[in-house]
């Protein structure tokens, strides 16, 4: 017999070795979240999946399940919360969504619909990013980079290239490729990385195929990131590997 | 570009070597390899990269963590003016704008020439013999105009840092209150005796029955620590002292590193015994570097007294040995999980917990992380006996505090108290009058008024871990909590979003309300933030940022309001003025290229 805790008030069986998170999604239960991909091992950066367990705020991501918790996800308090820091993703980088070939496939913008959210409230801070088109088959627009590190993640430990780190500290960190230059094409990125397929805006792009799917048809144009993201993720319990490259994470 | 890399091989060589050609030194290898061109040549990133089998862009990582690492040439000489509050308020701000008018340089720009760069820096610990800086690293105290001018010509005339005068390198202890800690007459090796006639199973016992508790902050009972740490599974046992100090106005753990060095050691080795470990660490702040040789010094001749090394005092198999490692300008890095990373040669990121270090610490192996006094105090608790130590202070906060005075006083320094004494009676022996505030435990703890200088210092009403900051009635509290917040922007490791684009955020507000664009509006937004800050924060930098705003906002909201304009809603920026550029290119200054004036 499996273990269950409470999540907002129904039971969620998990595996030992789960977080809140993984038991949630394999049993068909969203909780939001941004930098969590199934196929890697959770870091907590994003803080989207906060919850409530016993009156205390954590996020769910990394957080061990454990038999008889009492989680609290769905309710306004966090929502308004969550909506706040896609607010906060938003006005840190440079989104101008109808431009964007990743609008209609972003995760950004779809978890931005699925909480609501309908202004940017803050004031935009305008960062001054690049953008890289130095590579013959990749475009990297750092204007959208959000720092979720999943390109990071996927590069060195499915790829072993490393092709992606973290620089910089504070509101000045920054996503850096691996050549003294700095230009992806130094790189030995390749368009059949697992860092092309994970990351969750619209930063790393394949060249050539833009727009291919008109805005309207697209990813979660069909259905919410809510339905989609319980799609993506194994019923099963599955813990992703270990990451060294990564921050958190040890 | 094969002489270019030959020529960081022979530099580079001997540092790899010393550190073991081990990636995880990478953060000490980088401070070494920067001192010889000033930041660290992309060449010598190559190098590293291949000899450590690391990207470069990991390098690149670690090194644009470390506010002190450097990747572009900076001046030959780096100037970096401590920009605590205090510094402020003894004069740092218009020093700075002399010595810049005077060198003909911008702040935080390198001059043309390559010779000097001149910026600010977080507290540098110097609150009591502020205004302070930092040249190359090394300390200067008590600035004056004079003093700057000095440096100006030194600097002119690329004097080399050892022919400065002595004189301005001089940093006092400054000690105004002695107590059982600062006045003890153990000598080396003392307390490890006793120890060990106690028994080493008893150790960790004692310090329980003594109620020590952390002197780093948040206080956790140190015999408990030690027992998890003891009790928990690893192929090691590590002990870590953490020296990184970097809390705004505290500066009693560098008293304690220049003149009770032994004690600091002997309180580690105490803790290695009980835990069972072989390796320690010191965890120095760059901005204390000054006091390196002096505690490898201290170190080396413990290892001769027998007090560090194999069978220490003739024990069987009482092994351990400490090293130093070095901070580089990062506070976060005084977060357990955070500094673990650093000494693992990373970015310093708080890890997600549990686990905690106690069982997954340094190199994932049980590690008990304390803070220098407090390892100074279980040094002292094993002396005294557990009777005789929990004796003294308050039922909840077992022996006596160090308390770093900084502010407006005529006596600032280091006051040790038992802990349960009242503010009022910290404020009457440092001779402040007029006492408006008082920042007790720096910019992450709280921020009192008057009405409550009789609160009392402990874990039951004012927890600390040392910072007194002393504000008289010619301060503006608005401007104490603007410091704060920037501190806190300039600071936050950048890991969760919401400190990273919350602390930032908040700065911006802070900014607009001294501009006078502020309104009511931006109060509630302030609040806001802070519910946003401290329920979804990676660590206690994000959970406390807001802190200094609220508490001055609580008792000092004239301070805000008086700043405010009276409007629901004012943009930080002038509609009008974003319109120029248009008004520019079309040729146009007609009243309708204009935005019509407010109420027309
Ligand atoms: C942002 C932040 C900064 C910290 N800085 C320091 C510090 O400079 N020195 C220190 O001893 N503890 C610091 N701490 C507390 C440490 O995480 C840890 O609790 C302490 O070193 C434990 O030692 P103790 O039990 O002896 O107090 C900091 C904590 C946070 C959240
Ligand atoms: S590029 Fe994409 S995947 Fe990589 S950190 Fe930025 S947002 Fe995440
Ligand atoms: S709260 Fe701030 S300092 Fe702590 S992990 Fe988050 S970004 Fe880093
Ligand atoms: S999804 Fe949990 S912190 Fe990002």
């Amino acid at each position: 017999m499996t273990d269950t805790f409470q999540l907002d008030g129904a039971p969620v069986p998990f595996e030992p070795g789960q977080t809140v998170m993984q038991a949630a999604l394999a049993a068909g239960r969203y909780i939001p979240h941004l930098c969590y991909h199934p196929e890697f091992k959770p870091h907590g950066s994003c803080k989207l999946c906060t919850v409530k367990v016993g009156g205390r705020t954590t996020a769910s991501c990394t957080m061990p399940a454990e038999a008889g918790l009492n989680v609290e996800s769905n309710i306004e308090e966090l929502n308004a919360l969550r909506r706040t820091l896609v607010q906060m993703l938003f006005v840190e980088g440079n989104h101008f969504c109808p431009s964007c070939e990743a609008s209609g496939n972003c995760q950004l913008q779809a978890t931005a619909y699925e909480l609501q959210m309908m202004t940017p409230r803050f004031n935009e801070f305008y960062p001054d990013r690049p953008l890289d088109g130095s590579h013959p088959d990749i475009l990297l627009d750092y204007n959208r980079c959000i720092l979720c590190e999943l390109c990071v993640r996927a590069s060195s430990e499915v790829d072993g290239k490393h092709v992606f780190a973290l620089a910089g500290r504070g509101i000045t960190k920054h996503l850096i490729v691996n050549a003294r230059s700095g230009l992806l094409k130094d790189t030995d990125m390749a368009l059949t990385d697992k860092a092309m397929q994970v990351c969750p805006v619209g930063v790393i792009l394949q060249k050539g195929v833009g727009f291919r799917v008109p805005i309207g048809e697209r990813r979660y144009d069909q259905r919410p990131v809510s339905a989609q993201a319980l799609d993506d993720a194994p019923r099963q319990a599955g813990v992703g590997g270990g990451c060294t490259a990564c921050e958190g994470t040890s | 570009m094969v002489s270019d890399s030959g020529l960081h091989a022979t530099y580079l060589g001997p540092i790899l070597e010393r550190h073991g050609h081990a990636a995880a030194n990478l953060l000490q290898i980088l401070c070494e390899a920067q001192e010889y061109y000033g930041y660290i040549h992309p060449d010598a990133v190559d190098y590293l990269g291949a000899m450590l089998h690391l990207p470069r862009s990991r390098i690149e990582g670690v090194a644009t963590f470390y506010s002190f690492l450097h990747l572009q040439p900076q001046g030959e000489y780096r100037v970096l003016f401590s920009d605590n509050i205090t510094d402020r308020m003894l004069g740092s701000t218009a020093l700075m704008q002399q010595m810049c008018q005077q060198m003909w340089v911008e702040p935080g720009k390198v001059s043309e020439d390559g010779l000097l760069s001149i910026n600010t820096t977080s507290c540098s610990g110097m609150c009591d013999q502020g205004p302070a800086m930092l040249v190359n690293g090394r300390a200067i105290t008590r600035l004056t105009h004079q003093c700057v001018q000095e440096i100006g010509m030194l600097i002119r005339n690329r004097t080399p840092l050892v022919d400065w005068p002595s004189d301005f390198f001089v940093v006092d202890d400054n000690i105004r209150r002695r107590g059982p800690l600062l006045d003890n007459k153990l000598e080396p090796g003392d307390s490890l005796r006793t120890a060990l006639a106690l028994g080493t199973q008893n150790i960790v016992g004692v310090i329980q029955q003594s109620c020590l508790r952390g002197r780093g902050g948040a206080g956790f009972p140190t015999g408990l620590k030690w027992e998890s740490c003891r009790n928990a599974q690893g192929s090691e046992h590590y002990v870590v002292c953490n020296a990184d100090e970097g809390e705004p106005g505290t500066f009693k753990d560098r008293v304690l590193l220049a003149s009770y060095a032994d004690l600091v050691f002997e309180g580690m080795t105490l803790c290695a015994l009980a835990i069972g470990a072989t390796q320690g660490y010191l965890y120095l702040r760059g901005e204390y570097r000054y006091l390196l040789e002096f505690l490898q010094f201290v170190l080396q001749r413990r290892r001769e007294q027998n007090l560090l090394g194999k069978n220490i005092l003739g024990q069987a198999g009482f092994d351990f040995d400490i090293a130093i490692h070095l901070g580089a300008g990062a506070y976060i890095c005084g977060e357990e999980s955070a500094l673990i990373e650093s000494l693992e040669g990373k970015r310093g990121i708080p890890r997600n917990r549990p686990p905690f270090p106690v069982t997954h610490g340094f190199l994932q192996q049980p590690t008990a992380v304390d803070n220098v006094e407090t390892f100074c105090q279980a040094a002292l608790a094993i002396q005294m006996g557990a009777d005789n130590y929990r004796a003294i202070g308050t039922p909840k906060s077992a022996g006596s505090k160090l308390i770093s005075v900084s502010g407006d006083c005529p006596r600032p320094g280091i006051y040790e108290y038992p802990f349960g004494v009242s503010v009022r009676e910290v404020l009457h022996d440092c001779g402040a009058v007029n006492t408006r505030a008082v920042q007790v435990s720096g910019p992450s703890g709280v921020c009192i008024a008057e009405a409550e200088f009789d609160r009392r210092l402990g874990f039951e009403d004012l927890p600390t871990a040392g910072a007194f900051m002393v504000f008289d009635d010619s301060r503006d509290l608005f401007e104490v909590a603007r410091n704060f917040v920037h501190f806190f922007a300039h600071e936050s490791c950048g890991f969760c979003t919401p400190c990273r684009v919350g602390t930032s955020m908040l700065k911006a507000t802070m900014d607009k309300i001294a501009a006078g664009l502020g309104t009511r509006y931006d109060l509630g937004e302030i609040e806001h933030l802070d519910h946003v800050l401290q329920t979804s924060s990676h660590c206690g930098l994000g959970r406390t940022a807001c802190n200094p705003v609220l508490h001055t906002l609580k008792h000092f909201r004239p301070a805000y309001e008086n700043r405010l304009k009276s409007l629901e809603f004012k943009p930080a920026f002038d509609l009008d003025g974003a319109l120029a550029r248009a008004r520019q290119m079309t040729g146009r200054d007609d009243a309708g290229a204009h935005l019509k004036p407010e109420g027309a």
